[in-house]
């Protein structure tokens, strides 16, 4: 089923801003746990830009909806069926391998859209296009560089790169419905060299995995929003 | 103990017009690892417009032992020194 | 502290007799706040004594991301969520900072980290007590950032240079760590009536352990005095102990809520607060490695750095395989 309609700017806002949330709080899971601190601090500074990334826009969505809620309102007050992130955000970290090639199809897709928001109409995306670009660029730079150590570096390490684009693979036809199919071209372009310069085959075609931007996710978002929203649930109406 | 990663020092400019100035050092297998490394453990707070970063191996240091050889001969030569020169006062620009 | 010397004093005795003049050379130097630098002579107790005290502040960071990590993803705003998270990356660098100042005395961050996993290293006991609540957040920011930063400010004109330049970049980071800590708890103290008691409760379990930080009292610490000569060490347990107490009681009130110590008084004729007995029989066992969350700090440290081993070398096989110009 691919979506055809036209989002409107509160919807386009939504989704960019789940995308971010998610993934920023996949990333925060690493912290205290990555193979080098050099590392940890790495997944922490893409986690910290992405975090600003959805508070940016979920504040946005807040304001084009117009019903006096904000970002914390919707991170922390939405049940499942009303997020719109795309699957791949809310995979489970897995190795560091499966980790590293979510980031590389994530902040590669993340580069064209952002691209294509720079040329909006509307002020307050092309500002944050032109700020999240910077910080896009790095992590699929910083992605790259470590998809092509581990997929030429030993046996053990091109196994698990390969396990974690199998992983990933089927949940990347959902970053193109829409009117994001026009950005795949390019997407498969870069990824696929990648890949290559690694020595890696890219995966056969698969059966893509979608529903995220509907609101119908994988078990996983559950167990990440319980996990997420559990103290203001339990304390309706407090501060913090 | 195998698989040390090698140290690479890590020196920031922090503006253009400064000099590089060594901050520490990262662990990183290669140049491009150390360079992100030291993009994201020195200049988290905006303090650098260029890195450099040297395998600690490449780097070659005077001994200390030889501090009294190499150094302190320059400190006898005061004549190098622009106070070691009597102007009289009222005589300008120089 | 996260620098307390847990060595035992035979540690301290010299093997090598080493030559006086030296000796006296370097002593002079030291006492007249001169810095000694990388690949300078220095007397091996002196290295070694460095070497432990630098690495086991660096492990102190590194395990203290593990208490605040505990609750990152359920950090109950966006806000909190990013300040915590910049303050766990920031006590990783820190910890990055200190291995790299230790390793220009002739160790490498490896020997260090395997010295931890195999506990013949310590780290600061206070990170093994566990994080139960949000408000655990706000009390480890002020109370155990506030102590560490007390020790900090004195370390900036430490004897070693890479070990002062490593305090004075630490220092300049730590200024926002006890600030927002002490923030979450004001919110806290001051909102729903379940939040205040969250946040009493995580003041009754951190206070103590907090004043335990500074180590052993002076006259149950028999290396301080060395170390306070070799401008190691900056300050005496009990003088910063006295001090961190003085400054926080005020802190509590401001906050409307009660330190656990019944005999926490201010004396007139000291202007001091006095305060009760420190439950030394809980610190030494801590230090034993018996604490609450011991097992657990370390296993998790043995986890993400044997499970990600297979990362590092990769790394190290494809710089082999792929250039000299890149390997270093």
């Amino acid at each position: 089923m691919s979506q055809t309609l036209t989002l409107s700017p509160f919807e386009l806002a939504l989704r960019l801003g789940d995308d971010a949330l998610t993934l920023s709080h996949r990333l925060c899971e690493w912290c205290g746990h990555a193979p080098t601190l050099e590392v940890d601090l790495a997944l922490s500074n893409i986690g910290l830009d992405l975090l600003g990334q959805a508070q940016f826009f979920l504040n946005y969505a807040g304001e084009l909806e117009g019903a006096g809620r904000d970002a914390d309102a919707l991170a922390y007050h939405r049940d499942e069926y009303e997020f719109k992130n795309c699957l791949l955000a809310e995979q489970p970290n897995g190795d560091f391998a499966r980790t590293i090639v979510r980031q590389l199809f994530f902040s590669t897709w993340q580069t064209l859209r952002f691209q294509e928001l720079a040329q909006s109409s509307d002020k307050n995306f092309t500002a944050i296009a032109a700020k999240a670009l910077k910080e896009v660029t790095y992590h699929a730079n910083f992605a790259a560089e470590w998809v092509l150590r581990l997929g030429d570096g030993t046996k053990e390490s091109k196994r698990r790169v390969v396990d974690g684009i199998s992983w990933s693979w089927r949940y990347v036809d959902e970053l193109f419905i829409g009117e994001d199919a026009a950005l795949r071209p390019a997407w498969e372009a870069i990824v696929r060299a990648k890949l290559a310069q690694a020595g890696l085959e890219p995966p056969a075609p698969v059966r893509g995995i979608t529903g995220g931007r509907e609101g119908r996710h994988s078990e996983h978002l559950g167990h990440l929003l319980a996990e997420m929203q559990y103290l203001q649930r339990s304390h309706p109406n407090a501060q913090w | 103990m195998t698989n040390v990663t090698p140290i690479w020092e890590v020196f920031v400019r922090a503006k253009n017009g400064l000099a590089h100035r060594h901050v520490g050092s990262v662990h990183a297998a290669d140049a491009r690892g150390a360079v992100e490394a030291a993009r994201d453990v020195y200049t988290r707070r905006s303090e650098g417009v260029s890195l450099w970063v040297v395998p600690s191996s490449a780097i070659t240091a005077s001994d200390p032992g030889e501090s009294a050889a190499l150094f302190a001969p320059a400190e006898d030569k005061i004549y190098r020194h622009p106070t070691f020169y009597t102007v009289p006062e009222n005589v300008k620009n120089i | 502290m996260y620098t307390v010397d847990y060595s035992k004093p035979q540690d301290a005795r010299v093997a090598q007799v080493e030559d006086s003049d030296r000796l006296a050379a370097f002593d002079a130097r030291v006492a007249a706040d001169d810095f000694i630098e990388p690949k300078d002579w220095m007397p091996e107790a002196y290295r070694k004594t460095l070497i432990r005290q630098i690495s086991q502040h660096a492990h102190s960071e590194v395990v203290g991301m593990l208490p605040e990590g505990n609750w990152l993803t359920r950090a109950p705003t966006l806000r909190r969520k990013a300040i915590l998270l910049a303050k766990i990356q920031d006590e990783g660098g820190h910890g990055l900072y200190l291995y790299s100042a230790a390793e220009t005395l002739g160790v490498t961050r490896e020997e260090l980290i395997e010295a931890l996993h195999a506990g013949r290293a310590k780290y600061s006991t206070i990170f093994n007590y566990p994080s139960l609540s949000w408000a655990d957040m706000g009390a480890i920011g002020w109370l155990v950032d506030g102590a560490a930063i007390m020790n900090q400010v004195a370390l900036q004109r430490t004897s070693y240079g890479p070990y002062a330049r490593a305090m004075v970049r630490i220092c300049k980071e730590e200024s926002f760590h006890q600030r927002q800590g002490y923030e979450a708890m004001m919110v806290l103290a001051t909102g729903t009536p379940a939040q205040r008691r969250m946040a009493q409760d995580a003041l009754n379990r951190w206070w103590w352990p907090s004043l335990m930080m500074f180590g052993p009292p002076d006259e149950s610490s028999p290396n301080s005095a060395q170390s306070i000569r070799w401008r190691i060490k900056r300050e005496t347990n009990d003088e910063l102990r006295q001090r961190f107490i003085d400054a926080t009681v005020p802190q509590a009130e401001a906050l409307g809520l009660t330190l656990p110590d019944p005999d926490l008084k201010w004396n007139e004729a000291t202007q001091h607060y006095d305060f009760g007995p420190i439950d030394w029989d809980e610190f030494y066992a801590v230090v034993r490695g018996e604490g609450a969350t011991a097992k657990d700090r370390i296993q998790a440290r043995i986890d993400a750095w044997e499970n990600n081993a297979w990362v590092r070398e990769a790394a190290l096989a494809h710089a082999q395989k792929h250039s000299t110009q890149h390997a270093a």
